[in-house]
């Protein structure tokens, strides 16, 4: 039974990868991952200079899943250098996507050119954070022609792979992946947290979050990710990482059926910590014996069948 | 889940010049050595080790240490409210112990405190060493004394109070005279160069060490990333804050450097 994952032409050893923005602010902090059985990590997303991102509280969970602000809080990219190559030295076999921001589209291209030149194998760009509409206004990714033209600027710019990582909060998400393919992507992550919400404590009669709203994820968002990745697997020929509300292994086969070629993992780690890696990789393997499959690769896109 | 619960203050005691002890009227069932999260609406939120606790309150010492500390100890009166979030993260495992020493530097005594009243209670002998700059700033004399049979022994740079020195001196002749029939464990909470030689000296002697470390945190639960050692990269929130002193010795940062909110090492 073959569980390996080729995508973009990298090997994952399985094809669960740590979502950006958990446990990714140290090399060694993802490294320990690995040694929990992820399949390939991705790393917080870097702008170019320092980010202290908001006050706390920033990360909370409720019933239905998490809720966070952050505030894509960062060392900036020239700073963060070691942190790559950290990660390299503790573990030299398993892939790492670098996650980049800018506040406009040159700050993009210059991030984007210097982690092209870090020991990471592929970039992601993160058109789609919900949480500094304040600071940076309206995510990239909820404007097909800003999709387009972010992408096809940082395309000409690395010479990595790239995986554009999408909005759920758009009408039109398979659209938007066209555009991203067109312009030259090489996958496209889906999707990023979903509002904002938000909490309020009846007794502090207050937001709780310091930014007062935060994106939402976990399993509040698990079937709108579903969805999304659906859409976007009939839309595109290229590959998704899928992530969104993936907690048990059965969510990852949902996932998978859906369109996603990898699996990005985050929400899993709230609940079952960093077992969570091998608990989802063994119940797929086990669910592929049970029906008959022996290779995960024959999972992906099965939904649309039928 | 990780929402905050909120309480008033019932209580604030001034127990060194800039330390405050806060009391909640409220269970908090934490084990030794754990820790919440503080929430200072509209400043931020801070992890704290939990103090005293009885069946029907808790203790905070908040020393004024930065931005929501100093917020807490000038705008935060009696009566006022706090969300508390936790308890989280590991606890001092006193159990499997005859002989409990804990050292104790500054604000790292409440868990210490704490742990003072676990192991009493739990009818182990309790030998408690703390340091300070001097004497004004040694803490809760009143409640060690509350916790029973225990041996509490002071140093103070300055010698204003018990001995003149570091608490790491008074723990020294302390292992060098220990019953070898008696199954020991040193504890330490303070400033990391303290917790540092603290653990070197266990490695000397051959003795236990559990020590109690901070890292600017985030999430509390394990997810952030925020409060990872370098290089295992074990999580000072979820893994920690207390590991073994052997351990805690494997990690280049370890009395090194810590990074900040950014995550840049400073």
């Amino acid at each position: 039974m073959n569980l390996s994952v080729n995508f973009c032409g990298i090997n994952f050893p399985n094809p669960t990868v740590v979502a950006s923005g958990y446990l990714g602010v140290t090399g060694a902090s993802l490294a320990n991952c690995i040694k929990h059985g992820a399949g390939g990590v991705t790393g917080k997303t870097i702008f170019m200079d320092e980010r202290p991102g908001h006050p706390n509280p920033t990360v909370l969970t409720f019933p239905g899943g998490v809720i966070n602000a952050v505030g894509l809080c960062g060392e900036g990219i020239v700073k963060a250098r070691h942190e790559f190559e950290k990660y390299r030295d503790l573990t030299p076999d398993n892939p790492i996507i670098g996650s980049i921001g800018g506040k406009n589209l040159d700050e993009l291209v210059q991030v984007a050119q210097i982690m092209d030149s870090y020991p990471v194998d592929m970039l992601e760009l993160n058109f789609s954070c919900p949480n500094v509409d304040d600071e940076m206004g309206r995510p990239i990714a909820c404007d097909p022609q800003m999709t387009a033209k972010a992408t096809k600027a940082i395309r000409k710019a690395v010479k990595k792979p790239i995986s554009v990582k999408l909005s759920p909060n758009v009408p039109n998400i398979g659209l938007i992946a066209q555009q991203a393919e067109a312009a030259g992507a090489d996958a496209i992550t889906a999707v990023n947290t979903m509002g904002p919400g938000m909490l309020i404590d009846i007794k502090m009669r207050r937001p709780i979050l310091a930014n007062k709203v935060g994106g939402v994820s976990g399993y509040a968002l698990k079937p709108i990710a579903v969805r999304c990745v659906y859409d976007i697997y009939k839309a595109v020929k290229i590959p998704i990482i899928g992530t969104g509300g993936i907690i048990k292994g059965a969510d990852a086969i949902e996932m998978l059926m859906a369109g996603a070629t990898l699996l990005g993992i985050g929400s899993a780690i709230v609940s079952y910590d960093l077992a969570c890696f091998d608990m989802i990789t063994e119940k797929i393997g086990e669910f592929m014996k049970e029906e008959g499959f022996s290779d995960i690769s024959e999972l992906v896109g099965l939904a649309h069948q039928n | 889940m990780s929402m905050p619960l909120v309480f008033e203050v019932s209580e604030i005691r001034n127990d060194s010049p800039n330390l405050k002890t806060y009391v909640f009227k409220h269970n908090l069932r934490a084990r030794p050595g754990q820790f919440v999260m503080v929430w200072m609406p509209g400043v931020d939120e801070v992890p704290m080790s939990v103090g005293w606790q009885t069946d029907t309150e808790f203790h905070l010492g908040i020393a004024d240490a930065g931005d929501c500390t100093h917020a807490i100890h000038t705008q935060i009166k009696v009566g006022d409210r706090l969300g508390i979030r936790g308890p989280y993260g590991t606890s001092f495992n006193y159990e499997n112990y005859d002989h409990i020493i804990g050292v104790g530097g500054g604000y790292g005594t409440p868990p210490i405190l704490s742990l003072a009243q676990f192991a009493a209670k739990a009818g182990k002998k309790v030998t408690v060493m703390q340091g300070a700059r001097n004497k004004e700033y040694l803490l809760y004399e009143d409640l060690f004394k509350k916790v029973g049979a225990m041996e509490l022994n002071c140093a103070t740079d300055d010698g204003s109070h018990g001995f003149r020195g570091f608490c790491t001196d008074l723990l020294e002749d302390t292992l060098k005279n220990l019953k070898k029939d008696e199954k020991t464990c040193v504890y330490t909470c303070g400033p990391e160069p303290m917790m540092v030689k603290v653990a070197q000296l266990c490695e000397e002697y051959d003795i236990d060490c559990q020590v109690s470390l901070e890292r600017y945190m985030k999430c509390g639960f394990g997810v952030c990333g925020q409060c990872c050692m370098d290089d295992s990269g074990i999580r000072l929130c979820k893994d920690g804050p207390v590991i073994s002193g052997k351990l805690a010795l494997t990690h280049p940062e370890f009395g090194k450097y810590h990074r900040n909110q950014a995550g840049v090492v400073i």
